[in-house]
């Protein structure tokens, strides 16, 4: 996973509250069984509009999304980060973000700040009025920055540290296998197994 | 202080009886804690991606014998013995055996007798049991909460991390209790319990929280009515549902194929007394729902918050003081096709879905059966049903109900997700009107342009009678359309 520490890049006001993952990836672009290449799948409903803000230069080349509240809820498919991620985006601001998507988020390098939404309101006029501005995301002073505007975002401690540390999970928990092992040996003797598989006939 | 000690939620019981490895740290600066997987549920959606990345790094799958994969997401309904037609599904049905049988995981495939949704299978095969934690690739993993185990929808490098570790790192959640007193009026289900709780806290509600439902009228459900419930925890946020095991639960358990025998079923049972929340222990929060007020519930919007009794009327923008909700409800209504003021019952269906994991199961089927026998269908509607599982069809057609839906009209299907997310060919059409047992209404969710109703099956039975969203007691009341 690459190391974050501070991202700029053109802001993308999207005024919508509740985008589901639904929207963020609509269900038919799940059934490609790679990690990558899901750009064009990012908001593909909505792209099919031309009004549609990633239609619009040069909101295309955007890589700060600032969305409405409840950012990301719905299914947990992970899809949702990579669209974002394929298509170029290195953080999303929130005033909300469903706990699936925000741990998603973290776990993928994809940053997702929390911005108190009165903020957002500002930045959004500031990236409406002057299309093509820029917004900072930094992780080390947990500041969003867009022109004049500058707002503290929330991100938890361990996430923000691992973002800015580039740290892949696997690798950090096989640090404990012991513990894990050790905790498999005294668990109970009734717990189901799947294997041998057994039926009803 | 000992945690052990001070009294405990049965969140928390199921938490501190998993913790591999405590997280470093004090107050906001903690560490997750790791915390141990009992049972990991594989599906062919959220695995490839998995799989692919444990190859990548070389790393073996640590315990087959926890883990099982069935094809559910975007298998077909009709013609199963024949090759998938779309390419894409294939090829991930296609991907999901290669990987199982290079990795050495159960899996039932299409056609097999276990094969079916997989929050409908871990239960049936008696995987799924008290005090466990159980996670999938899959939000609607809450649905086995109503064991009294800890079940969690994750996303894909999460399931790439149990398959790898057996293990989570997860920061402690907040409970909330869902007290559901009293005795629910006959022609009201789980479901309607569960679309009254979701329009009552939001769909945000939940969030960050573990939902414990309590009270009489849970305590008086079966388990499929509270696996209804249990399964959609996740539309109001939540990370997981959850209802103390009791004499039901066991009940359920007790035989199935992967139960305890034996000594081990009486240990087993021992082990599952304790889970409950201890008196004095304290939720982080408290809703209380009176079961007896409740009435079949609707949704009219496009989430599952947006719902309302069924004699209600569908609700008009000015009746919300919040500025967000009534954009929502304008944009909802417009997408719905809908216009504020008009009576729920005057809404016209095109088509009658039963089935997903919230209402696929035998109860479910029991239920909507009784209400269409020897009644005929509106002939401009089409009645879809999906049994949960291959098993549930089984037990279906065994005991007739087959027939009872063949008469009516409706189709009879193989067992899937099906309409449920639209991603193999059962599909809304733009524009049509659905009323379904699912638990999603989101746009397009069952089909580009499709118009979802989310409701119980007695009400999708009625529905389908009638033409007209409609409850069994319409049926008695007021004389069939004609
Ligand atoms: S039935 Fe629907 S909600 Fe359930 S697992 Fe399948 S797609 Fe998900």
């Amino acid at each position: 996973m690459e190391k974050i520490v501070s991202h700029t890049g053109i802001g993308v006001p999207l005024r919508q509250s509740n985008v589901d993952t639904d929207q963020i990836i609509p269900a038919v672009y799940l059934k490609r069984i790679t990690r990558t290449g899901f750009e064009d799948a990012l908001f593909a409903g909505w792209r099919r509009d031309e009004n549609f803000i990633l239609n619009q230069e040069p909101f295309n080349t955007g890589s700060v999304l600032v969305a409405g509240p409840d950012f990301g809820t719905g299914s947990s498919r992970e899809h949702a980060v990579w669209a974002l991620k394929d298509y170029g985006f290195k953080a999303v601001i929130s005033a909300r973000f469903a706990d699936i998507f925000r741990g998603n988020s973290g776990k993928q390098g994809l940053v997702a700040a929390e911005v108190a939404q009165s903020d957002i309101e500002l930045i959004w006029k500031e990236l409406e009025n002057n299309p093509g501005t820029t917004v900072t995301v930094d992780l080390e002073s947990r500041t969003v920055q867009c022109g004049s505007i500058s707002a503290p975002f929330q991100i938890d401690d361990y996430t923000r540290w691992r973002l800015m540390e580039g740290l892949d999970d696997i690798g950090l928990t096989l640090q404990h296998e012991e513990d894990i092992t050790a905790y498999e040996a005294k668990r109970p003797a009734h717990k189901p197994q799947t294997l041998p598989a057994r039926t009803a006939g | 202080m000992s945690a052990m000690q001070s009294p405990q939620t049965l969140a928390e019981k199921v938490w501190n009886a998993h913790v591999v490895r405590r997280g470093e740290g004090e107050g906001e600066a903690r560490q997750p804690d790791l915390i141990y997987i009992d049972l990991h549920l594989l599906h062919e959606v959220t695995s490839p991606q998995a799989f692919e990345g444990l190859r990548l790094a070389g790393r073996p799958l640590r315990r087959p014998d926890l883990t099982i994969a069935t094809e559910d997401h975007n298998t077909p309904t009709l013609d199963i013995d024949k090759p998938i037609a779309d390419l894409t599904s294939r090829t991930q049905i296609h991907t999901l055996r290669d990987n199982c049988k290079e990795f050495g995981v159960r899996l039932h495939s299409l056609g097999d007798k276990e094969q079916g949704i997989v929050h409908v299978v871990g239960p049936q095969l008696g995987l799924t049991q008290p005090g466990m934690t159980v996670v999938c690739g899959d939000s609607h993993t809450s649905t086995h909460g109503a064991f009294g185990a800890l079940a969690l929808g994750i996303g894909t490098s999460e399931v790439e991390h149990v398959m790898a570790t057996q293990s989570l790192s997860l920061k402690p959640f907040k409970t909330m209790a869902i007290n559901v007193e009293g005795t629910l009026k006959p022609g009201v289900t789980s479901k309607d319990i569960i679309l009254a709780v979701i329009a009552k806290i939001g769909t945000g509600g939940g969030q960050g929280y573990v939902l414990e439902y309590r009270g009489s009228a849970i305590r008086s459900l079966s388990m499929d009515a509270r696996m209804t419930i249990c399964n959609m925890s996740i539309e109001a946020g939540a990370r997981a549902g959850m209802i103390a095991p009791d004499e039901t639960t066991f009940e359920y358990v007790k035989g199935r194929p992967h139960a305890p025998a034996g000594e081990d079923w009486d240990a087993a049972v021992e082990d599952w007394k304790q889970l409950h929340t201890d008196e004095g222990a304290r939720f982080d929060a408290e809703v209380f729902l009176n079961a007896d007020e409740l009435e079949p519930f609707v949704t009219w919007g496009t989430n599952p918050g947006q719902g309302v009794s069924l004699s209600e009327n569908v609700p008009s923008p000015e009746d919300f003081e919040d500025e967000n909700d009534r954009k929502a409800c304008e944009r909802a209504l417009n997408y719905m096709g809908l216009t504020g003021g008009t009576p729920l019952k005057d809404i016209r269906v095109d088509t009658v879905f039963l089935g997903s994991c919230t209402n696929s199961r035998m109860e479910d089927l029991r239920a909507a059966a009784q209400v269409i026998k020897g009644k005929e269908k509106d002939p401009d509607v089409r009645m879809i049903v999906v049994p949960g599982s291959a098993r549930v069809r089984l037990e279906a057609e065994a005991e007739g109900l087959d027939q009872i839906f063949k008469d009516f009209g409706a189709e009879w299907r193989f067992a899937g997700c099906s309409m449920c997310l639209g991603m193999n060919p059962d599909q809304l059409a733009e524009g049509e009107r659905c009323a379904s047992t699912s638990n999603r209404n989101f746009e397009g969710r069952q089909g580009k342009g499709g118009r979802t109703h989310l409701v119980s099956p007695l009400v999708a039975a009625a529905t389908a009678i009638r033409g007209t969203l409609s409850s069994p007691s319409d049926l008695v009341n007021a004389p069939a359309s004609v």
